[in-house]
Protein backbone atom coordinates (compact mmCIF):
# COMPACT_ATOMS: atom_id res chain seq x y z
CA UNK A 1 0.00 0.00 0.00
CA UNK A 2 2.91 2.36 0.77
CA UNK A 3 4.16 1.75 -2.76
CA UNK A 4 0.78 2.82 -4.12
CA UNK A 5 0.88 6.11 -2.18
CA UNK A 6 4.48 6.88 -3.16
CA UNK A 7 4.13 5.96 -6.82
CA UNK A 8 0.62 7.46 -6.96
CA UNK A 9 1.91 10.80 -5.66
CA UNK A 10 4.78 10.88 -8.17
CA UNK A 11 2.57 9.78 -11.07
CA UNK A 12 -0.29 12.19 -10.29
CA UNK A 13 2.09 15.16 -10.02
CA UNK A 14 3.70 14.30 -13.35
CA UNK A 15 0.42 13.55 -15.12
CA UNK A 16 -0.98 16.86 -13.82
CA UNK A 17 1.79 18.74 -15.65
CA UNK A 18 1.73 16.59 -18.79
CA UNK A 19 -2.08 16.78 -18.91
CA UNK A 20 -1.96 20.58 -18.76
CA UNK A 21 -0.11 20.59 -22.08
CA UNK A 22 -2.20 17.73 -23.52
CA UNK A 23 -5.33 19.86 -23.07
CA UNK A 24 -3.57 23.03 -24.31
CA UNK A 25 -2.42 21.22 -27.46
CA UNK A 26 -5.74 19.41 -28.06
CA UNK A 27 -3.83 16.09 -27.94
CA UNK A 28 -6.50 14.16 -26.04
CA UNK A 29 -6.71 11.41 -28.64
CA UNK A 30 -2.97 10.74 -28.40
CA UNK A 31 -3.28 10.76 -24.60
CA UNK A 32 -5.97 8.07 -24.97
CA UNK A 33 -4.16 6.03 -27.61
CA UNK A 34 -0.69 5.85 -26.01
CA UNK A 35 -1.64 4.15 -22.69
CA UNK A 36 -3.97 1.78 -24.53
CA UNK A 37 -1.17 0.91 -26.92
CA UNK A 38 1.27 0.58 -24.02
CA UNK A 39 -1.01 -2.07 -22.53
CA UNK A 40 0.10 -4.37 -25.35
CA UNK A 41 3.69 -3.85 -24.18
CA UNK A 42 2.82 -5.00 -20.66
CA UNK A 43 0.99 -8.03 -22.07
CA UNK A 44 4.03 -8.82 -24.23
CA UNK A 45 6.40 -8.41 -21.27
CA UNK A 46 4.28 -10.83 -19.23
CA UNK A 47 4.41 -13.29 -22.09
CA UNK A 48 8.22 -13.31 -22.26
CA UNK A 49 8.58 -13.04 -18.48
CA UNK A 50 10.19 -9.61 -18.07
CA UNK A 51 9.16 -6.64 -15.91
CA UNK A 52 5.90 -5.21 -17.39
CA UNK A 53 7.19 -1.66 -16.85
CA UNK A 54 9.82 -2.24 -19.56
CA UNK A 55 7.15 -3.44 -21.97
CA UNK A 56 4.98 -0.44 -21.14
CA UNK A 57 7.81 2.04 -21.70
CA UNK A 58 8.96 0.46 -24.97
CA UNK A 59 5.47 0.23 -26.48
CA UNK A 60 4.44 3.69 -25.26
CA UNK A 61 7.59 5.18 -26.80
CA UNK A 62 6.97 3.22 -30.01
CA UNK A 63 3.41 4.55 -30.19
CA UNK A 64 4.55 8.13 -29.50
CA UNK A 65 7.30 8.07 -32.12
CA UNK A 66 4.98 6.37 -34.63
CA UNK A 67 2.31 9.03 -34.09
CA UNK A 68 4.88 11.84 -34.26
CA UNK A 69 6.41 10.51 -37.49
CA UNK A 70 3.10 9.73 -39.24
CA UNK A 71 1.48 13.02 -38.20
CA UNK A 72 4.01 14.84 -40.44
CA UNK A 73 2.71 12.89 -43.42
CA UNK A 74 -1.00 12.46 -42.78
CA UNK A 75 -3.77 13.79 -40.53
CA UNK A 76 -2.74 13.41 -36.92
CA UNK A 77 -6.04 11.78 -35.84
CA UNK A 78 -5.65 9.15 -38.57
CA UNK A 79 -2.01 8.51 -37.57
CA UNK A 80 -3.04 8.21 -33.90
CA UNK A 81 -5.95 5.87 -34.68
CA UNK A 82 -3.73 3.61 -36.79
CA UNK A 83 -1.06 3.45 -34.07
CA UNK A 84 -3.77 2.60 -31.53
CA UNK A 85 -5.38 -0.23 -33.51
CA UNK A 86 -2.01 -1.72 -34.39
CA UNK A 87 -0.97 -1.80 -30.72
CA UNK A 88 -4.35 -3.19 -29.61
CA UNK A 89 -4.09 -5.94 -32.24
CA UNK A 90 -0.66 -6.87 -30.90
CA UNK A 91 -2.06 -6.80 -27.34
CA UNK A 92 -4.87 -9.16 -28.36
CA UNK A 93 -2.33 -11.54 -29.92
CA UNK A 94 -0.11 -11.45 -26.80
CA UNK A 95 -3.06 -12.10 -24.49
CA UNK A 96 -4.33 -14.97 -26.63
CA UNK A 97 -0.99 -16.75 -26.38
CA UNK A 98 -0.40 -15.88 -22.72
CA UNK A 99 -1.18 -18.05 -19.69
CA UNK A 100 -1.88 -15.00 -17.52
CA UNK A 101 -4.76 -15.19 -15.13
CA UNK A 102 -7.74 -12.94 -15.74
CA UNK A 103 -7.10 -10.79 -12.60
CA UNK A 104 -3.67 -9.76 -13.90
CA UNK A 105 -5.18 -8.65 -17.20
CA UNK A 106 -7.98 -6.81 -15.39
CA UNK A 107 -5.38 -5.02 -13.25
CA UNK A 108 -3.58 -3.80 -16.37
CA UNK A 109 -6.81 -2.59 -17.93
CA UNK A 110 -8.56 -1.06 -14.93
CA UNK A 111 -5.76 -0.36 -12.45
CA UNK A 112 -4.51 -1.94 -9.26
CA UNK A 113 -3.47 -0.14 -6.09
CA UNK A 114 -0.83 -2.79 -5.61
CA UNK A 115 0.22 -2.41 -9.26
CA UNK A 116 3.68 -1.08 -8.42
CA UNK A 117 6.09 -3.36 -6.59
CA UNK A 118 8.92 -2.19 -4.31
CA UNK A 119 11.46 -2.96 -7.03
CA UNK A 120 9.65 -0.61 -9.44
CA UNK A 121 9.61 2.44 -7.17
CA UNK A 122 13.13 3.53 -8.15
CA UNK A 123 12.61 3.18 -11.94
CA UNK A 124 9.28 5.05 -11.57
CA UNK A 125 11.03 7.87 -9.69
CA UNK A 126 13.89 8.05 -12.20
CA UNK A 127 11.56 8.16 -15.21
CA UNK A 128 9.38 10.78 -13.50
CA UNK A 129 12.42 12.98 -12.82
CA UNK A 130 13.55 12.60 -16.46
CA UNK A 131 10.07 13.68 -17.63
CA UNK A 132 9.97 16.62 -15.21
CA UNK A 133 13.40 17.84 -16.32
CA UNK A 134 12.39 17.45 -19.96
CA UNK A 135 9.25 19.51 -19.41
CA UNK A 136 11.22 22.19 -17.53
CA UNK A 137 13.63 22.54 -20.46
CA UNK A 138 10.84 22.57 -23.06
CA UNK A 139 8.48 24.75 -21.02
CA UNK A 140 8.39 28.05 -22.92
CA UNK A 141 8.61 26.78 -26.53
CA UNK A 142 6.06 24.10 -25.56
CA UNK A 143 3.71 26.73 -24.13
CA UNK A 144 4.21 29.02 -27.14
CA UNK A 145 3.60 26.26 -29.68
CA UNK A 146 0.57 25.06 -27.68
CA UNK A 147 -0.98 28.54 -27.99
CA UNK A 148 -0.15 28.95 -31.70
CA UNK A 149 2.21 26.80 -33.71
CA UNK A 150 2.38 29.47 -36.44
CA UNK A 151 3.54 32.15 -34.00
CA UNK A 152 6.01 29.69 -32.48
CA UNK A 153 7.48 28.94 -35.92
CA UNK A 154 7.81 32.68 -36.55
CA UNK A 155 9.82 32.92 -33.31
CA UNK A 156 12.22 30.24 -34.51
CA UNK A 157 10.75 27.32 -32.54
CA UNK A 158 11.25 23.92 -34.21
CA UNK A 159 7.63 22.91 -33.73
CA UNK A 160 8.05 19.44 -35.27
CA UNK A 161 10.81 18.61 -32.77
CA UNK A 162 8.80 20.00 -29.84
CA UNK A 163 5.81 17.84 -30.94
CA UNK A 164 7.88 14.66 -30.91
CA UNK A 165 9.65 15.44 -27.63
CA UNK A 166 6.33 16.16 -25.95
CA UNK A 167 4.89 12.87 -27.23
CA UNK A 168 7.92 11.09 -25.73
CA UNK A 169 7.23 12.71 -22.33
CA UNK A 170 3.54 11.81 -22.68
CA UNK A 171 4.53 8.21 -23.48
CA UNK A 172 6.78 7.92 -20.41
CA UNK A 173 4.19 9.42 -18.06
CA UNK A 174 1.51 7.10 -19.49
CA UNK A 175 3.77 4.08 -19.02
CA UNK A 176 4.21 5.03 -15.36
CA UNK A 177 0.49 5.57 -14.78
CA UNK A 178 -0.84 2.40 -16.44
CA UNK A 179 0.19 -0.12 -13.69
CA UNK A 180 -1.65 1.93 -11.04
CA UNK A 181 -4.56 3.58 -12.85
CA UNK A 182 -5.01 1.08 -15.69
CA UNK A 183 -4.61 1.39 -19.45
CA UNK A 184 -8.24 2.29 -20.12
CA UNK A 185 -8.54 5.08 -17.55
CA UNK A 186 -5.08 6.69 -17.36
CA UNK A 187 -6.48 9.02 -20.00
CA UNK A 188 -9.13 10.35 -17.58
CA UNK A 189 -6.45 11.53 -15.13
CA UNK A 190 -4.55 13.18 -18.00
CA UNK A 191 -7.60 15.17 -19.12
CA UNK A 192 -10.05 15.74 -16.22
CA UNK A 193 -7.98 17.66 -13.63
CA UNK A 194 -6.02 19.75 -16.20
CA UNK A 195 -9.23 20.69 -18.04
CA UNK A 196 -10.74 21.73 -14.70
CA UNK A 197 -7.62 23.72 -13.72
CA UNK A 198 -7.77 25.96 -16.78
CA UNK A 199 -11.28 27.04 -15.79
CA UNK A 200 -10.13 28.14 -12.35
CA UNK A 201 -7.43 30.63 -13.31
CA UNK A 202 -6.30 32.67 -16.32
CA UNK A 203 -2.56 32.39 -15.57
CA UNK A 204 -0.50 29.55 -17.07
CA UNK A 205 1.73 28.95 -14.02
CA UNK A 206 -1.22 28.89 -11.65
CA UNK A 207 -3.21 26.62 -13.99
CA UNK A 208 -0.22 24.26 -14.07
CA UNK A 209 0.04 24.22 -10.25
CA UNK A 210 -3.73 23.81 -9.95
CA UNK A 211 -3.65 20.91 -12.43
CA UNK A 212 -0.99 19.11 -10.35
CA UNK A 213 -2.96 19.66 -7.14
CA UNK A 214 -6.29 18.45 -8.58
CA UNK A 215 -4.56 15.46 -10.14
CA UNK A 216 -2.98 14.58 -6.78
CA UNK A 217 -6.27 14.93 -4.89
CA UNK A 218 -8.07 12.83 -7.53
CA UNK A 219 -5.55 9.99 -7.35
CA UNK A 220 -5.25 10.04 -3.55
CA UNK A 221 -9.05 9.93 -3.19
CA UNK A 222 -9.19 7.12 -5.77
CA UNK A 223 -6.50 5.04 -3.98
CA UNK A 224 -8.33 5.42 -0.63
CA UNK A 225 -11.74 4.63 -2.16
CA UNK A 226 -10.37 1.59 -3.99
CA UNK A 227 -8.73 0.31 -0.81
CA UNK A 228 -11.95 0.57 1.21
CA UNK A 229 -14.38 -0.61 -1.47
CA UNK A 230 -12.28 -3.24 -3.26
CA UNK A 231 -13.43 -1.80 -6.59
CA UNK A 232 -10.81 -1.09 -9.31
CA UNK A 233 -8.92 2.18 -8.84
CA UNK A 234 -9.55 3.10 -12.48
CA UNK A 235 -13.28 3.36 -11.76
CA UNK A 236 -12.64 5.97 -9.06
CA UNK A 237 -10.02 7.88 -11.07
CA UNK A 238 -12.42 8.16 -14.03
CA UNK A 239 -15.39 9.16 -11.85
CA UNK A 240 -13.49 11.68 -9.71
CA UNK A 241 -11.76 13.23 -12.76
CA UNK A 242 -15.11 13.85 -14.44
CA UNK A 243 -16.54 15.16 -11.17
CA UNK A 244 -13.66 17.60 -10.68
CA UNK A 245 -14.23 18.93 -14.19
CA UNK A 246 -18.00 19.26 -13.69
CA UNK A 247 -17.49 21.16 -10.42
CA UNK A 248 -14.98 23.53 -12.06
CA UNK A 249 -17.29 24.09 -15.04
CA UNK A 250 -20.23 24.83 -12.72
CA UNK A 251 -18.11 27.27 -10.70
CA UNK A 252 -16.90 29.00 -13.90
CA UNK A 253 -20.44 29.30 -15.32
CA UNK A 254 -21.82 30.69 -12.04
CA UNK A 255 -18.97 33.20 -11.79
CA UNK A 256 -19.48 34.37 -15.40
CA UNK A 257 -23.23 34.83 -14.86
CA UNK A 258 -22.57 36.85 -11.71
CA UNK A 259 -20.03 39.01 -13.59
CA UNK A 260 -22.48 39.54 -16.45
CA UNK A 261 -25.16 40.65 -13.98
CA UNK A 262 -22.69 43.06 -12.33
CA UNK A 263 -21.76 44.60 -15.70
CA UNK A 264 -25.45 44.89 -16.73
CA UNK B 1 22.80 51.58 -41.34
CA UNK B 2 22.15 54.75 -43.34
CA UNK B 3 22.22 54.09 -47.08
CA UNK B 4 21.34 50.39 -46.81
CA UNK B 5 17.74 49.31 -47.41
CA UNK B 6 16.02 47.79 -44.41
CA UNK B 7 14.56 45.01 -46.56
CA UNK B 8 15.67 44.11 -50.05
CA UNK B 9 14.06 41.36 -52.13
CA UNK B 10 15.99 40.51 -55.28
CA UNK B 11 15.10 38.18 -58.14
CA UNK B 12 12.92 35.99 -55.96
CA UNK B 13 11.25 32.89 -57.43
CA UNK B 14 9.10 30.63 -55.26
CA UNK B 15 7.69 27.26 -56.34
CA UNK B 16 5.62 25.03 -54.08
CA UNK B 17 4.94 21.40 -55.05
CA UNK B 18 6.07 22.12 -58.61
CA UNK B 19 3.79 25.13 -59.00
CA UNK B 20 5.35 28.54 -59.58
CA UNK B 21 3.84 30.95 -57.04
CA UNK B 22 6.10 33.99 -57.45
CA UNK B 23 8.42 34.97 -60.32
CA UNK B 24 11.31 37.43 -60.31
CA UNK B 25 10.06 39.49 -57.37
CA UNK B 26 12.07 42.63 -56.64
CA UNK B 27 11.33 45.40 -54.16
CA UNK B 28 12.78 47.20 -51.17
CA UNK B 29 11.50 48.77 -47.99
CA UNK B 30 13.14 51.62 -46.10
CA UNK B 31 13.15 52.33 -42.38
CA UNK B 32 9.84 53.57 -40.97
CA UNK B 33 7.87 53.04 -44.20
CA UNK B 34 4.30 51.78 -44.37
CA UNK B 35 4.04 49.41 -47.31
CA UNK B 36 0.86 47.73 -48.51
CA UNK B 37 1.20 44.26 -50.05
CA UNK B 38 -1.85 44.23 -52.29
CA UNK B 39 -3.27 41.36 -54.32
CA UNK B 40 -6.30 39.14 -54.68
CA UNK B 41 -6.83 35.96 -52.63
CA UNK B 42 -4.33 33.32 -53.71
CA UNK B 43 -2.00 35.82 -55.42
CA UNK B 44 0.97 34.72 -53.26
CA UNK B 45 0.99 37.43 -50.57
CA UNK B 46 1.20 34.98 -47.65
CA UNK B 47 3.92 32.99 -49.46
CA UNK B 48 5.95 36.17 -49.96
CA UNK B 49 5.59 37.08 -46.27
CA UNK B 50 6.63 33.55 -45.24
CA UNK B 51 9.74 33.76 -47.41
CA UNK B 52 10.67 37.12 -45.87
CA UNK B 53 10.07 35.60 -42.43
CA UNK B 54 12.42 32.74 -43.30
CA UNK B 55 9.95 29.88 -42.84
CA UNK B 56 9.44 29.23 -46.59
CA UNK B 57 12.40 28.59 -48.87
CA UNK B 58 12.75 30.51 -52.10
CA UNK B 59 13.61 28.61 -55.27
CA UNK B 60 15.87 31.44 -56.42
CA UNK B 61 16.80 34.96 -55.35
CA UNK B 62 17.75 36.69 -52.13
CA UNK B 63 16.03 38.39 -49.20
CA UNK B 64 18.24 40.62 -47.08
CA UNK B 65 17.74 42.79 -44.01
CA UNK B 66 20.35 45.54 -43.59
CA UNK B 67 22.26 43.91 -46.44
CA UNK B 68 22.57 40.59 -44.57
CA UNK B 69 20.86 37.49 -46.00
CA UNK B 70 17.86 36.75 -43.82
CA UNK B 71 17.98 33.80 -41.46
CA UNK B 72 15.11 32.07 -39.68
CA UNK B 73 14.00 33.75 -36.45
CA UNK B 74 15.61 37.09 -37.13
CA UNK B 75 14.74 39.39 -34.24
CA UNK B 76 14.67 42.34 -36.68
CA UNK B 77 11.45 40.96 -38.15
CA UNK B 78 8.14 40.66 -36.27
CA UNK B 79 5.13 38.76 -37.61
CA UNK B 80 1.37 38.85 -37.17
CA UNK B 81 -0.28 35.85 -38.85
CA UNK B 82 -3.54 35.90 -40.76
CA UNK B 83 -5.73 34.33 -38.12
CA UNK B 84 -5.02 32.89 -34.71
CA UNK B 85 -7.85 31.02 -33.02
CA UNK B 86 -7.61 31.34 -29.25
CA UNK B 87 -9.85 29.06 -27.21
CA UNK B 88 -12.03 30.97 -24.72
CA UNK B 89 -10.75 28.82 -21.81
CA UNK B 90 -7.06 29.24 -22.66
CA UNK B 91 -5.41 30.02 -19.30
CA UNK B 92 -3.21 32.77 -20.71
CA UNK B 93 -3.60 36.46 -19.91
CA UNK B 94 -2.87 39.12 -22.49
CA UNK B 95 0.34 40.17 -20.70
CA UNK B 96 1.53 36.52 -20.48
CA UNK B 97 0.96 36.17 -24.20
CA UNK B 98 2.83 39.38 -25.05
CA UNK B 99 5.69 38.32 -22.75
CA UNK B 100 5.96 35.08 -24.73
CA UNK B 101 6.79 37.29 -27.71
CA UNK B 102 10.05 38.01 -25.86
CA UNK B 103 10.99 34.54 -24.65
CA UNK B 104 8.56 32.01 -26.20
CA UNK B 105 11.39 30.57 -28.27
CA UNK B 106 13.83 30.23 -25.37
CA UNK B 107 14.30 26.92 -23.56
CA UNK B 108 13.97 26.74 -19.78
CA UNK B 109 11.80 28.27 -17.07
CA UNK B 110 13.90 31.21 -15.82
CA UNK B 111 11.95 34.03 -14.15
CA UNK B 112 11.26 37.07 -16.27
CA UNK B 113 13.12 40.24 -15.34
CA UNK B 114 11.47 43.50 -14.33
CA UNK B 115 12.71 44.95 -17.61
CA UNK B 116 10.75 42.27 -19.53
CA UNK B 117 7.52 43.25 -17.80
CA UNK B 118 8.25 46.94 -18.42
CA UNK B 119 8.67 46.16 -22.12
CA UNK B 120 5.40 44.21 -22.13
CA UNK B 121 3.54 47.10 -20.47
CA UNK B 122 5.15 49.56 -22.89
CA UNK B 123 3.98 47.55 -25.90
CA UNK B 124 0.47 47.14 -24.54
CA UNK B 125 0.36 50.90 -24.06
CA UNK B 126 1.68 51.44 -27.61
CA UNK B 127 -1.24 49.44 -29.04
CA UNK B 128 -3.70 51.02 -26.57
CA UNK B 129 -4.44 47.68 -24.93
CA UNK B 130 -3.22 48.30 -21.36
CA UNK B 131 -6.70 47.83 -19.96
CA UNK B 132 -6.84 44.34 -21.50
CA UNK B 133 -3.64 43.11 -19.84
CA UNK B 134 -5.32 40.83 -17.27
CA UNK B 135 -8.04 39.47 -19.58
CA UNK B 136 -7.90 35.96 -21.03
CA UNK B 137 -6.56 36.19 -24.57
CA UNK B 138 -9.44 34.01 -25.83
CA UNK B 139 -12.09 36.35 -24.40
CA UNK B 140 -11.10 39.32 -26.60
CA UNK B 141 -12.95 40.57 -29.69
CA UNK B 142 -11.31 40.27 -33.14
CA UNK B 143 -10.08 43.88 -33.09
CA UNK B 144 -8.71 43.55 -29.56
CA UNK B 145 -6.91 40.33 -30.50
CA UNK B 146 -5.28 42.08 -33.47
CA UNK B 147 -3.93 44.80 -31.15
CA UNK B 148 -2.52 42.16 -28.80
CA UNK B 149 -0.97 40.22 -31.70
CA UNK B 150 0.73 43.44 -32.82
CA UNK B 151 2.05 43.98 -29.27
CA UNK B 152 3.30 40.35 -29.22
CA UNK B 153 5.18 40.97 -32.49
CA UNK B 154 6.55 44.38 -31.43
CA UNK B 155 7.82 43.42 -27.98
CA UNK B 156 11.17 42.22 -29.37
CA UNK B 157 11.58 45.69 -30.91
CA UNK B 158 11.77 44.56 -34.56
CA UNK B 159 12.60 47.04 -37.28
CA UNK B 160 10.21 45.43 -39.75
CA UNK B 161 6.71 44.23 -38.92
CA UNK B 162 5.00 41.79 -41.30
CA UNK B 163 1.22 41.55 -41.05
CA UNK B 164 -0.78 38.98 -43.00
CA UNK B 165 -4.29 40.28 -43.75
CA UNK B 166 -4.89 41.75 -40.28
CA UNK B 167 -8.08 43.43 -41.50
CA UNK B 168 -9.72 40.21 -42.71
CA UNK B 169 -12.90 39.44 -40.76
CA UNK B 170 -12.85 42.82 -38.97
CA UNK B 171 -15.77 45.22 -39.25
CA UNK B 172 -14.93 48.52 -41.07
CA UNK B 173 -14.69 50.47 -37.79
CA UNK B 174 -12.25 48.02 -36.19
CA UNK B 175 -10.27 47.84 -39.46
CA UNK B 176 -9.85 51.63 -39.49
CA UNK B 177 -8.74 51.56 -35.85
CA UNK B 178 -6.08 48.93 -36.62
CA UNK B 179 -4.79 50.93 -39.62
CA UNK B 180 -4.52 54.11 -37.54
CA UNK B 181 -2.84 52.17 -34.75
CA UNK B 182 -0.25 50.73 -37.18
CA UNK B 183 0.36 54.17 -38.63
CA UNK B 184 1.01 55.51 -35.13
CA UNK B 185 3.39 52.60 -34.46
CA UNK B 186 5.28 53.34 -37.68
CA UNK B 187 5.65 57.01 -36.76
CA UNK B 188 6.38 56.67 -33.03
CA UNK B 189 8.50 53.51 -32.99
CA UNK B 190 10.13 53.96 -36.40
CA UNK B 191 9.12 50.42 -37.38
CA UNK B 192 8.64 49.65 -41.06
CA UNK B 193 5.37 47.83 -41.80
CA UNK B 194 4.65 45.42 -44.67
CA UNK B 195 0.96 44.62 -44.48
CA UNK B 196 -0.95 42.38 -46.87
CA UNK B 197 -4.51 43.16 -47.87
CA UNK B 198 -6.73 42.40 -50.83
CA UNK B 199 -8.45 45.78 -50.58
CA UNK B 200 -6.10 48.77 -50.91
CA UNK B 201 -8.52 51.65 -50.30
CA UNK B 202 -8.46 51.58 -46.48
CA UNK B 203 -4.65 51.79 -46.64
CA UNK B 204 -4.40 54.72 -49.11
CA UNK B 205 -4.17 57.47 -46.45
CA UNK B 206 -1.23 55.81 -44.64
CA UNK B 207 0.63 53.90 -47.36
CA UNK B 208 4.10 55.19 -48.37
CA UNK B 209 4.63 52.43 -50.90
CA UNK B 210 2.67 49.62 -52.51
CA UNK B 211 3.84 46.16 -53.54
CA UNK B 212 1.18 44.91 -55.96
CA UNK B 213 1.07 41.14 -56.60
CA UNK B 214 -0.71 39.63 -59.61
CA UNK B 215 -0.05 36.64 -61.85
CA UNK B 216 2.89 35.67 -59.63
CA UNK B 217 4.67 38.93 -60.44
CA UNK B 218 5.13 42.13 -58.48
CA UNK B 219 5.14 45.88 -59.17
CA UNK B 220 6.35 48.20 -56.44
CA UNK B 221 6.64 51.93 -55.84
CA UNK B 222 4.40 54.71 -54.59
CA UNK B 223 0.66 54.33 -55.19
CA UNK B 224 0.86 56.88 -58.02
CA UNK B 225 3.70 54.94 -59.68
CA UNK B 226 2.11 51.49 -59.42
CA UNK B 227 -1.66 51.84 -59.44
CA UNK B 228 -1.80 53.00 -63.05
CA UNK B 229 -3.46 51.45 -66.06
CA UNK B 230 -0.19 50.80 -67.96
CA UNK B 231 1.66 49.24 -65.00
CA UNK B 232 -1.19 46.98 -63.89
CA UNK B 233 -2.07 46.01 -67.50
CA UNK B 234 1.55 44.85 -67.90
CA UNK B 235 1.35 42.97 -64.59
CA UNK B 236 -1.93 41.23 -65.36
CA UNK B 237 -0.99 40.58 -68.99
CA UNK B 238 -4.10 42.28 -70.40
CA UNK B 239 -5.70 45.71 -70.33
CA UNK B 240 -7.07 47.05 -67.04
CA UNK B 241 -8.36 50.53 -66.21
CA UNK B 242 -7.65 52.38 -63.00
CA UNK B 243 -10.48 54.68 -61.97
CA UNK B 244 -10.30 57.14 -59.07
CA UNK B 245 -13.65 58.03 -57.52
CA UNK B 246 -14.00 60.23 -54.40
CA UNK B 247 -10.45 59.38 -53.32
CA UNK B 248 -11.01 55.65 -53.83
CA UNK B 249 -9.19 53.57 -56.41
CA UNK B 250 -11.02 51.06 -58.57
CA UNK B 251 -9.09 48.65 -60.77
CA UNK B 252 -11.45 47.34 -63.45
CA UNK B 253 -11.08 45.01 -66.39
CA UNK B 254 -10.55 46.64 -69.75
CA UNK B 255 -12.99 46.63 -72.69
CA UNK B 256 -14.36 43.20 -73.57
CA UNK B 257 -13.01 41.48 -70.46
CA UNK B 258 -15.85 42.23 -68.01
CA UNK B 259 -17.46 38.81 -68.25
CA UNK B 260 -14.28 37.12 -66.97
CA UNK B 261 -14.42 38.61 -63.49
CA UNK B 262 -12.64 36.25 -61.08
CA UNK B 263 -12.51 38.53 -58.07
CA UNK B 264 -16.16 38.72 -57.15
CA UNK B 265 -15.21 38.79 -53.48
CA UNK B 266 -13.15 41.88 -54.09
CA UNK B 267 -15.16 45.11 -54.05
CA UNK B 268 -12.41 47.47 -55.19
CA UNK B 269 -10.33 45.44 -57.59
CA UNK B 270 -11.97 43.79 -60.55
CA UNK B 271 -9.54 42.17 -62.93
CA UNK B 272 -10.04 39.70 -65.78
Amino acid sequence: MTNAWISGTVIATLVGVVGFFVVMRASSFAAHAIPNGAFAGAAGANLVGINPLFGLVIFALGAALGIGYSSRRTRSDVATALALVMMLALGAAFLATSNEYEPAINALLFGEILGVSSSEIVPVMVLAVVCALGLAVLYRPLLMSSISSELAVAQGVNVALIDVLFLVVLALSSALAVPVVGALLTFSLTIGPPAAARLLTNRPHRALACSMLLSLLTLWAAIASSYWSNLPIGFFVGTFSALVYLLARTWDTTRNRRLARTVA
Amino acid sequence: MVGIDLLKVEGLDVSIAGRMILRDVNFRIDHGEFTGLIGSNGAGKTTLLRVILGVQEATRGRVSVHGQTLTRSNSSVGYVPQKVLFEPDLPVRVRDFVALGLDGGTFGVARRSRHSFELVDEMLEAVEASKLSNRRIGSLSGGEQQRVLVAHALVRKPELLLLDEPLASLDPGSAQEIIQLLHTVVVKQQVAVLMSAHEMNPLLPVMDRVVYVANGRVASGTTEEVVRSDVLSELYGHHVDVVRVHGRVLVVAGEGDHTKSTLADHPAVIVE
